[in-house]
């Protein structure tokens, strides 16, 4: 049966668990509603509607923790997981940091961040599949050598979230998403090349209209054709908006609090210290209204905040869950991410880079020779040790100026240098999605051909 | 045997073949060309150790039935994690709305079919033993890690392990079913010396019993790989940058193929003409020395399957014969629309998810060179032994695979560490600088995810010691 989930229903669970021995227990529930279309060639290709929940039940026995999850929310199914959860916490071993939040840090108030857009709920499959063809056509009409798709459509979906523990904690949000995406294929001399653009928002007033969507998908699409490679040099780099996110997400992993307990990041060691040009400033922040990281509590219910992570190149915070808190003897910063199965993690809440002064076209202006980074393909990443290496496509600049695109070579450095040596950072901050970042300039890579 | 998972699903949720014919009506009552019914009841379980002790022990349980309905090239899709017939029904009636031209279509009536491949009969899946058995063997892997070197510092060991049961009908009168047990051993060590921090991983395993880690791939022999490979990246020096000759050693670099031409030989985008290898059949695409296949009828091996997620049995599939491209790999519905056959690839993460066609087990076959020679015959260049993930761009046919382990070649020996680099390359170019395939082919040890659209499968690759005359070493020392 698909039921209304309550936090009254995530309590009951928890009031079952510590009946059946638990000394502790959290309980999350999630129920979400989706509908996808997929369309291609002016048609739809594909269509899927679904409802789902599921419950994740972490139980500790006097220090040893375990966890079960299941999508069978009756009775008896709850009855049996809780079972099994049981039995399980028997054999783990007592850690003094696993267990809940002291229970003066949870959240007292939960905060209506705006999550929830009716608009988004109410869309019928037709209006979807509408704003999805409109974007392909208008990717479509932008120029002729726009001459086939590989994807497009449209995702809606709309859930809550409930989360309850032994403490007392009860609290539940609901929240809606949508995102709309097309992906051209465009050809020239006989080789073919593939990009894409696209929005995401929990509010459908705020999304960016199909055409523009469209129209920006077919320019980076467009700008890749002629892709040719130069030849193996050091030069300064320019990070376009969409990869500097990517190498933020690289921060996010070295600042977590799971790599560094486990001395698996290069930025261990390194709180208070300048790990980066004072020019950088990284904030995460799970309290923006409507955004797409934000909710009012974290995965173990506590309140979640903004946190300066790198403040004008100092590392002023890691970003924390209690266990990892624990671990390094410090505060969680409201960051526990916490998925059906497993015990809490440790997940961004908005996580952007602060804009700059300069414009991405000073930028690029102030670079005599080098390289903009449009894309970067392959995982070649060791947040361990700072080893960067990826194969990368973009433009070749020349005397500030955008040349030809480059496609077929690498780029290479370690993190630790490259966050030192960023030169410039542009003022074009574009929250798409969770984390965002703008323009930057980092001042020397290894460019392999 | 599938006929276990097809009883397991009528008894349990007491469904019977009448039930599942007025299901696939339901699904065609709008028209339609094809509609399927995906039944998957799944355990999960994952245990580990991480400084010392056993920290976590987690387990999940997940059910549910997806419908599906073809009209052309266009799929309707629904699930529920619900197994009864009304939630079904309902599932099947929003499926049904991808059909648009009316008028029922006749149900051939559902017949089991027992499995004809039978690759996995594990007699103690590892989801079917208890905790402890388990808690022994990262325990092991643990201790082994540690006493290598003192300058191991930390150590995670753990063990993921499922079993499943599928049960899939399909219009065309087809009801089978399969039980598939999957189980990986991991372990990760972080090296320390005096502030240099260095990882090392391994890992293995497959559709296999418990026995298979306490007799075959044993967690010391796991352990050794992860500590001796954390150990030398404490040396390791600055790698070069640019386009030198490249030999890969076997196994796990096989993910070589799986980026270069793998999913590129997908036919859905070959179906779409969206992929650098589209319309290239019968041409050379590598050296002659080069023969790829997907081959899913492996016995063991992770990337394996009896029966794909929609029921057709797996085959081997020859991509690349000589060099020259003879196949793709395909799924029900780009089989139909290319008219070419059915090749057992169609797969889906769960019962939440369509299948697209997908990689099984990728390899390139052996050829006659013998390993040491290969690397005699290269002036400067390098070795590189294992890797970490790779990603394609299967439209420009951009490739780039991580090298965790790798040494420089000089003068024809294998001489100092070199950091991590990226090698990279394009799918239709690169195999055609293949200039030595050695005779020692072998498949990775058993822990490769491949993510496609958002669903990740699990997949094997292999290749034998093989010689690239020119790729892209992504270094930093010009």
């Amino acid at each position: 049966m698909t039921l209304q989930l309550t936090k009254e229903f995530a309590s009951d669970i928890v009031d079952k668990a510590v009946k059946r021995g638990a000394t502790a227990t959290e309980v999350i529930l999630r129920q979400r509603t989706e509908f996808s279309v997929a369309v291609r060639l002016g048609e739809v290709e594909k269509l899927k509607q679904s409802t789902d929940q599921g419950v994740g039940i972490r139980v500790l026995i006097d220090g040893r923790q375990a966890s079960v999850s299941g999508s069978d929310l009756g009775q008896e199914a709850i009855t049996s997981l809780i079972g099994e959860a049981v039995e399980l916490a028997r054999l783990t071993s007592p850690d003094d940091s696993a267990g809940l939040p002291d229970p003066q840090e949870l959240a007292v108030t939960i905060p209506d961040l705006d999550l929830y857009d009716e608009a988004i709920k109410k869309l019928t499959p037709e209006e979807q599949i509408e704003m999805a063809l409109r974007a392909e056509r208008a990717a479509q009409e932008y120029s002729n050598q726009i001459i086939n798709f590989d994807g497009g459509g449209f995702d809606s979906g709309h859930g809550s979230v409930m989360l309850a523990n032994s403490l007392g904690f009860a609290g539940s949000y609901r929240a809606t998403s949508c995102s709309l995406a097309s992906v051209p294929v465009a050809a020239e001399d006989g080789r073919m090349q593939r990009d894409y653009w696209y929005d995401v928002r929990r509010k459908l007033s705020e999304m960016d209209s199909p055409e523009d969507i469209g129209v920006m998908a077919a320019k980076r699409t467009l700008r890749k054709l002629g892709a040719k490679s130069v030849p193996t040099q050091s030069v300064p780099v320019v990070f376009e908006p969409t990869v500097t996110r990517d190498l933020l997400g690289d921060i996010f992993g070295a600042v977590s609090g799971e790599s560094i307990f486990r001395k698996a990041s290069f930025l261990v060691g390194e709180l208070g210290e300048k790990v980066a040009s004072q020019r950088l400033t990284v904030i995460d922040d799970g309290t923006m209204p409507s955004r797409l990281g934000s909710r009012p509590f974290d995965g173990e219910g506590l309140p979640t905040r903004r946190t300066i992570v790198i403040r004008n190149g100092v590392l002023e915070s890691y970003l924390l869950n209690t266990y990892t808190a624990r671990k390094l003897g410090l505060r969680s910063t409201g960051n526990a991410g916490r998925g059906l199965t497993g015990a809490p993690v440790v997940e961004a809440g908005n996580l952007y880079i602060e804009p700059g002064p300069q414009s991405p076209e000073e930028i690029i202006k102030s670079v005599s020779r080098g390289f903009l980074v449009t894309e970067l393909l392959g995982f070649g990443v060791n947040i361990v040790t700072g080893d960067y290496s990826r194969s990368a496509s973009g433009t070749w600049i020349e005397n500030g100026e955008l040349t030809f695109p480059v496609q077929g070579v690498t780029i290479a450095g370690n993190l630790k240098e490259m966050l030192n040596s960023i030169e410039m950072i542009g003022n074009d901050l574009d929250f798409r999605g969770n984390v965002a970042a703008p323009t930057l300039l980092i001042g020397r890579m290894t460019i392999g051909a | 045997m599938s006929t276990d998972a097809i009883n397991f699903f009528f008894d349990r949720y007491g469904l019977t073949g009448g039930d599942i014919d007025r299901l696939l009506a339901t699904a065609l009552a709008r028209g339609g060309d094809y509609a399927d019914l995906y039944f998957e009841y799944k355990v999960a379980n994952a245990v580990s150790i991480e400084e010392q002790i056993v920290k976590q022990a987690a387990k999940s349980i997940a059910q549910g039935v997806g419908v599906r309905v073809i009209v052309g090239n266009k799929t309707g899709y629904a699930y529920t994690d619900e197994i009864t017939f009304e939630a079904i029904a309902r599932a099947a009636e929003t499926a049904s709305h991808i059909a648009r031209s009316g008028g029922s279509r006749q149900i051939a009536g559902v017949n089991v079919t027992p499995n004809t491949l039978n690759l996995y009969p594990v007699e103690t899946p590892v989801s079917r033993v208890e905790l402890n058995r388990k808690i022994d063997l990262i325990k092991q892997g643990d201790s082994v890690a540690r006493a290598l070197d003192r300058r191991i510092r930390e150590v995670q060991s753990s063990i993921n392990d499922e079993i499943k049961y599928v049960m899939i009908a399909s219009s065309d009168g087809r009801l089978v079913g399969d039980v598939q047990p999957l189980a990986r051993f991991g372990i990760t060590c972080i090296a320390d010396d005096d502030g240099n921090l260095q990882v090392g991983r391994a890992g293995g395993g497959g559709r296999v019993g418990i026995e298979f880690f306490e007799r075959q791939m044993t967690p010391q022999q796991f352990a050794r790989e992860a500590a001796r490979q954390a150990i030398i990246q404490l040396e390791a020096v600055a790698t070069p940058a640019g386009t030198m000759e490249v030999v890969l050693g076997p196994g796990w670099p096989g993910i070589l193929l799986h980026e270069a031409v793998g999913h590129g030989l997908e036919s859905d985008f070959n179906r779409k003409q969206t992929s650098a290898f589209s319309g290239l059949i019968g041409q050379r695409v590598a050296s002659e020395m080069c023969t790829v296949v997907d081959d899913g009828t492996i016995p063991d091996r992770r990337g394996s399957l009896n029966i794909d997620d929609e029921g057709e049995p797996t085959t081997r599939t020859v991509l690349i014969e000589s060099g020259i491209l003879r196949g793709y790999m395909s799924d029900y519905l780009n089989a139909g629309l290319t008219k070419a056959g059915r090749t057992g690839n169609g797969r889906r993460q769960s019962y939440k998810h369509m299948p697209l066609p997908r990689m099984t087990n990728t390899f390139m076959l052996g050829g006659t060179d013998n390993p040491e020679d290969i690397i005699r015959t290269v002036k400067r260049g390098v070795y590189a032994v294992q890797f970490g993930g790779g990603q394609v761009d299967i439209t420009s046919g951009e490739f780039a695979f991580s090298a965790s382990e790798a040494y420089l070649i000089e003068d024809g020996k294998v001489t100092a560490p070199i950091k991590g680099a990226t090698l990279r390359g394009n799918g239709p170019e690169t195999l055609k600088h293949v200039t030595a395939v050695g005779n020692d082919l072998a498949l990775d040890p058993g822990v490769g995810i491949c993510g496609k659209e958002g669903q990740t499968v699990p997949v094997g690759v292999g290749i034998p010691t093989i010689k690239i005359s020119q790729m892209t070493v992504g270094g930093t020392q010009k």
